[in-house]
């Protein structure tokens, strides 16, 4: 079987990954629990992951590929210490509803 | 010119499935279902790396997302006991303009990626996604930010271990 990269424009990977980002972004915008939020974030993410791969195969560079080596362990990070945070503020005020956290809004 | 069409087909579907579990992860009402549309949507990346032979990565990519960080998740909301449709709302009103802002970043986006053209400056290799060449790359021209993420990786589990205990004097 053929690489995908051959027979399917670049142009078709830019948009998947366009609009994986978009939703990830809907997602921060749309929803106020903030468990949906990480994971919007984790949509972005992997939506960027996508095209550095698909850039990568592209150009035949193993680069792009390190690359997203670099972001799932900086994703990793960065669950662990959010998960953390939100454990900590469900402890002190028993929701996950973002608009709880506005004393730092004006 | 058969496993041509098989290929762009294979594309389409995973490209269909992804982006509806990616809509479902953002519109389901129960948190546990969001996580599972997630990880049916990381399924989904994974057989995209596949086809771009980079077979590695999504090896990893299902080792290290559905596997290590859903899991997480999944700890995370059944501590907090969110496995209900108790969540809070937001107003019709700041839904209809998220979802406006979100379709405008899309359509500007899409207009500014349009025109974009690219050429290949390498000659197409199908083993550039092997552990051989990707271990050469990584530990010859990244060697160093490799390490820097072992520490990136250490003051993360310090971090979340710190924010984890119980009270904090």
């Amino acid at each position: 079987m053929s690489s995908a990269i051959q027979v399917i424009p670049l142009q078709w990977y830019l948009l998947l990954s366009t609009v994986l980002f978009t939703i990830g972004v809907l997602g921060v915008l749309f929803r106020r629990n903030a468990i949906i939020i990480f994971m919007s974030i984790e949509l972005m993410l992997n939506a960027v992951n996508l095209l550095l791969v698909a850039f990568s195969s592209f150009l035949s560079d193993s680069k792009g590929q390190v690359f997203v080596f670099f972001i799932m362990a900086v994703a990793a990070a960065e669950v662990a210490v959010g998960l953390a945070i939100l454990m900590m503020v469900y402890r002190n005020t028993k929701s996950s509803d973002i608009n709880m956290l506005n004393k730092l809004k004006w | 010119m058969a496993t041509t069409h098989f290929t762009t087909y294979i594309f389409c579907f995973l490209a269909f499935l992804s982006i509806m579990f990616a809509l479902m992860v953002v519109l389901s009402k129960n948190p546990v279902h969001s996580v599972l549309y997630l990880v049916i949507t990381f399924f989904t990346i994974a057989g995209q790396y596949v086809l771009l032979n980079a077979q590695f990565l999504a090896a990893v990519h299902i080792i290290v997302y559905a596997g290590a960080i859903m899991v997480l998740f999944l700890f995370v909301i059944m501590l907090l006991n969110l496995n209900k449709e108790t969540e809070p709302h937001k107003s019709i009103w700041l839904k209809a303009s998220a979802s406006v802002a979100s379709g405008l970043l899309l359509v500007v986006l899409v207009g500014s990626l349009k025109e974009a053209t690219i050429q290949p400056i390498n000659a197409f290799n199908p083993n550039i996604g092997l552990i051989e060449n990707l271990g050469t790359t990584l530990f010859k021209d990244f060697l160093l930010p490799f390490e820097v993420s072992s520490i990136l990786l250490l003051a993360a589990m310090v971090g979340a271990v710190m924010l984890g205990k119980k009270s904090i004097k």
